[in-house]
């Protein structure tokens, strides 16, 4: 059989049960992205030789190891902005060329330690900054349902990969979406958690305030085991909260039943397409039949969610790229005269125009005499969308949305057009903004493109979000079918 | 330029006064650095005490370090400062090699110490200057400008030494009211002690861990508005502070003599030229962007901490001051000399457990000692002579058995070779004779061999016993008591 179709958990049981080593299934992922990876361009790096190291090592403890993690030995996919040591680390931007990390960042060393074996590094759009990978200075990934289209983003390498049986599970990072959007438009299962309950350490910052590494997976079950692995109180993030996990493979079993679902209307404004409406109403109608309640309810700060995200976001990005200069790693500029026209060279010959235009909003948003009406008037709007989710939460267990206004779109449809480009977020911005979890779960096709239903819950209430999932997706019983030659 | 040394009363002249204000960084002795675990250290080749965070590499992420907290608490309630209930980090932003971030993590709106004021005292008067704030930040790196004078312009290529980068400072800043270089010295001086009785930092302003700028202008004497301020940089010695701020002084009242404007810009002291020169002015002024530094949670800091950290306060300089003068009735001049730092009054209290004069020690120790350890560039902390030694050694003098003089070649010979004292007194046989009866040998010795002196002297010529005395000292190596000698031969004769 295909060993690289298999999901996270039929794959544990099959190197538990002896059927299988890591070195088969790893080489079978190795192939297979070999074969596939010419047209979907997931990877930036592919890591032959640490994968099958990693792979012996995680055979020689399946061996010894009685009730061994259950990631050991299962290969996956990390996004290009998680610091991995000795494997070069990009963020897809030039600005990074040539650095190789010095450390593992702490989801990294979770990962490890259980033994999941690292086959490489998925592209995104340069650190984090887009919602379809087209910003990646390296190459366009095609969306594994169709090449011609987008996988989403930022992690849309992440999301391809899992989606073209290239990973049996990857990592991403989500500020805006970038974990959902993709996970959307390439039918896998993709979850944010709360902010603080995954460590920041080793993800190279876009807006730390709403920076979030969460899993892309094949189903709701694999993002419960990936998500244990990857959670904990770490001493080295500040914003790491001390938090004692629940077993999330435990909640699973929790169902629907008696749940109270609210729909925030705002969710389904214009833009929204006639199609992926209607997926989400039969998704309604399934809750119920479940034994869910549903009512609509209203987020009255919607509005200002997007354009306070394009300040917060921009403004924190401003001061964290500050560091690329080429000073001590990366890209240099050749040719400077002196220190002040070496930073503007390298950083003008680093950086692509996405990112250029948000160091700029981001800039001009905290300059003295604009601080006041920019952000701090975002950080106000903030303030109260965390309150509208606040109250929300009083009457409600969970909030569903679309996780995308529309299905996966053209490649070269939106760039020129970064407004239309930012609006595909505007479905998951909100719980950045609040710090809330949210998954995004594969619903249906609309036109042969997948969609994906949004599920949002309580601070640290992962549990309730992953068990509404698992029901709905058990029923649903989404198959991940995009076709490739090769 | 006016040479004079007498600048309030040049400015008084003219019917105007100085206003200033002092920023000043101090490095905090904890182990490891502001955010990281790596070592704060001195003078170690470059580079070494460095990891990804205080390198700046993407992804990491600073963690705060609780003592440097705790530290600069201390400092804030030592100087009478409110201790905030929360407190939280900015961040600084702006382009420099030797600031592996570009933004600097420091505190803005919120510092951890704020309102306090400290007591110094100038010519007897006391004055207060009060203290707006004292605030947490990271240190840069260093740069090592390689080309022409060492500095960066005309520099052919410029290293970085990341090893100073994270080290913690606390920023104390005051409000202007100081009106001299002399008051700004005293203040400096003042705040120095607090922080060596505190045992937060070494203080040594030549290695950068005490490093001070200062806001100057001038106004017409008693006017309640502000002049045009210019901010002085880059004076690292008391020396220098001094010398910089009365430049500045004089420079703006030359200006303000000529009709000129005194531009508002930060200058730079140039030591070797004694002069300060414009580094950048108002316009070209950095935006620094401040804001809160989402990577950092804001501390909250609980009223037991904070008691917690009261409770930990030691004796400050005023409070030993009082204690000082009252149990061993030194002078006001010389308890301000021994409350310079917590080094120097614990070196008079130790000499004092084992000696009972207190104003021979305080001459001794202001005296021989602080001579020693100037000449090798030695603070009191490091002083190669231990008290209980130099206790020893004033006992040796009080009790008559060597003499002042040669006190000060046996302390030389101590401090050079850790010896003590009776030693060097018997290797070198110093020790005065003092003994009647020894003394009476030498006497009889010469009052045998000099006949004709004798015969002087009690014919009535009394300088004849100058002659006699002499030979006994000649005779006994100079050891003999002379006090004593010239009592025996009087009695002989």
């Amino acid at each position: 059989m295909d060993l690289y179709k298999l999901t996270i958990e039929q794959a544990a049981a099959k190197l538990k049960a002896k059927e299988i080593t890591s070195v088969e299934l790893t080489k079978s992922i190795l192939d297979r992205i070999e074969k596939v990876d010419g047209q979907v361009k997931a990877f930036l790096f592919i890591d032959r030789e640490g994968a099958l190291a990693q792979a012996k090592e995680a055979d020689k403890r399946l061996a010894t190891e009685k009730d061994g993690p259950i990631l050991l030995g299962v290969p996956v996919a990390v996004k290009d902005n998680i610091c991995t040591k000795g494997v070069p680390t990009t963020c897809a931007s030039k600005i990074l060329n040539g650095f190789v990390p010095p450390y593992d960042a702490t989801v990294i060393k979770a990962l490890k330690g259980e033994g999941a074996v690292i086959v490489g590094k998925t592209n995104l759009d340069e650190f984090a900054m887009g919602s379809s990978t087209e910003n990646s200075e390296k190459q366009v990934t095609g969306n594994p349902w169709d090449l011609k289209r987008v996988p989403g983003g930022s992690s849309g390498g992440s999301a391809a990969s899992v989606a073209a049986d290239e990973a049996i599970g990857a990592i991403g990072s989500d500020t805006g979406g970038s974990i959902r959007q993709p996970a959307a438009f390439c039918g896998v299962v993709g979850l944010k958690p709360t902010y603080g309950l995954v460590s920041r350490y080793g993800l190279v910052a876009f807006a730390s305030s709403l920076d979030q590494i969460g899993p892309l997976t094949k189903n709701v079950t694999d993002a419960a085991i990936m998500l244990q692995a990857i959670t904990g109180h770490d001493t080295s993030d500040s914003t790491s909260l001390e938090y004692q996990p629940p077993n999330y493979l435990d909640s699973l079993k929790k169902g629907i039943k008696g749940l109270k679902f609210g729909i925030p209307k705002e969710l389904f404004g214009e833009g929204c397409q006639d199609e992926i409406r209607d997926s989400i109403q039969n998704m309604i109608k399934l809750i119920e039949s479940l034994g869910g309640e549903v009512a609509e309810t209203s987020l009255s700060t919607f509005e200002y969610a997007l354009p306070a995200y394009y300040i917060i976001a921009p403004a924190e990005a401003s001061s964290n790229l500050s560091r690329f200069d080429g000073v001590r790693y990366g890209h240099r500029a050749k040719d400077a005269e002196g220190m002040i026209d070496s930073y503007k060279k390298t950083r003008a010959e680093g950086f692509g125009s996405e990112v250029k235009r948000r160091i700029m909003l981001g800039t001009y948003a905290l300059t003295a005499g604009y601080y006041d009406a920019y952000y701090g008037q975002a950080q106000k709007v903030r303030t109260l969308i965390i309150k509208d989710f606040t109250d929300a939460f009083e009457k409600f267990d969970l909030l569903i949305s679309p996780t995308t206004p529309t299905t996966a779109f053209e490649i070269g449809a939106k760039t020129d057009d970064p407004l239309q480009m930012y609006l595909s977020d505007v479905c998951t911005i909100p719980s950045n903004l609040a710090g809330i979890p949210a998954i995004s779960i594969p619903v249906g096709l609309a036109g042969g493109l997948p969609v994906g239903l949004q599920i949002m819950g309580k601070h640290f209430d992962e549990s309730t979000i992953l068990s509404a999932a698992r029901a709905l997706e058990k029923e649903v019983d989404f198959k991940i079918t995009p076709e490739l030659a090769g | 330029m006016t040479e004079t040394n007498n600048i309030p009363g040049l400015l008084a002249k003219h019917g105007f006064e100085a206003v200033i204000g002092l920023e000043i960084h101090v490095e905090l002795s904890t182990l490891s650095k502001m955010f990281c675990d790596s070592a704060v250290t001195f003078g170690e080749p470059p580079n070494t005490h460095v990891c990804p965070v205080c390198l700046g590499l993407p992804g990491t992420l600073p963690v705060v370090n609780r003592k440097a907290v705790d530290y600069c608490a201390l400092i804030g309630l030592a100087l009478g400062c409110e201790i905030a209930d929360f407190t939280q980090f900015h961040r600084k932003n702006y382009f420099y090699p030797d600031m592996p971030k570009n933004y600097q993590i420091s505190q803005f709106d919120l510092p951890l110490c704020s309102a306090g004021r400290v007591t110094v005292n100038v010519d007897d008067n006391k004055t207060d200057i009060r203290i707006t704030r004292v605030h947490m930040e990271e240190d840069t790196g260093k740069l090592v400008h390689i080309g022409e004078g060492g500095r960066i312009a005309g520099a052919k290529y410029s290293l970085v030494d990341f090893n100073r980068a994270g080290t913690p400072l606390a920023e104390i800043v005051s409000e202007p009211d100081i009106r001299s270089s002399g008051e700004a010295r005293a203040f400096l001086q003042k705040l120095r002690s607090i922080l060596l009785h505190l045992g937060v930092s070494d203080c040594n302003m030549e290695e950068g861990s005490l490093r001070c700028d200062a806001n100057v202008s001038l106004r017409p004497e008693n006017s309640p508005k502000l002049g045009v301020k210019t901010e002085v940089k880059n004076m690292n010695s008391f020396r220098g502070l001094v010398r910089a701020l009365d430049y500045e002084i004089v420079r703006q009242l030359e200006l303000i003599q000529d009709g000129e404007a005194v531009k508002q810009e930060t200058r730079h002291w140039d030591a070797a030229r004694n002069i300060t020169t414009s580094l950048r002015s108002k316009e070209e002024a950095h935006d620094y962007r401040y804001f809160a530094d989402p990577d950092l949670v804001p501390l909250k800091l609980s009223r037991e901490w904070v008691k917690k950290q009261e409770e930990s306060l030691p004796e400050l300089p005023d409070a030993r001051q009082k204690r000082l003068i009252s149990a061993f009735k030194v002078s006001e001049y010389d308890s301000r000399f021994l409350t310079q730092s917590k080094a120097h009054g614990d070196y008079f209290e130790q000499v004092m457990e084992n000696f009972g004069d207190a104003k021979m020690a305080v001459n001794w120790i202001m005296g021989e000692l602080s001579a020693h350890l100037n000449a090798d560039n030695k603070e009191m902390a490091e002083s190669p002579m231990q008290p209980e030694r130099l206790a020893q050694l004033l006992t040796l003098v009080e009790d008559g058995s060597i003499s002042g003089k040669m006190a000060k070649e046996v302390f030389s010979e101590m401090y050079e070779t850790g010896k003590t004292a009776p030693e060097i007194v018997d290797d070198r046989g110093l020790k005065q004779i003092s003994g009647d009866d020894e003394l009476a040998v030498l006497v009889d010795q010469v009052i045998g061999e000099n006949q004709t002196a004798v015969e002087e002297y009690r014919s009535g010529k009394k300088q004849a016993l100058g002659f006699l005395v002499g030979q006994i000292m000649r005779l006994s190596k100079g050891q003999a008591n002379p006090g004593k000698v010239n009592e025996i031969l009087r009695e002989k004769l």
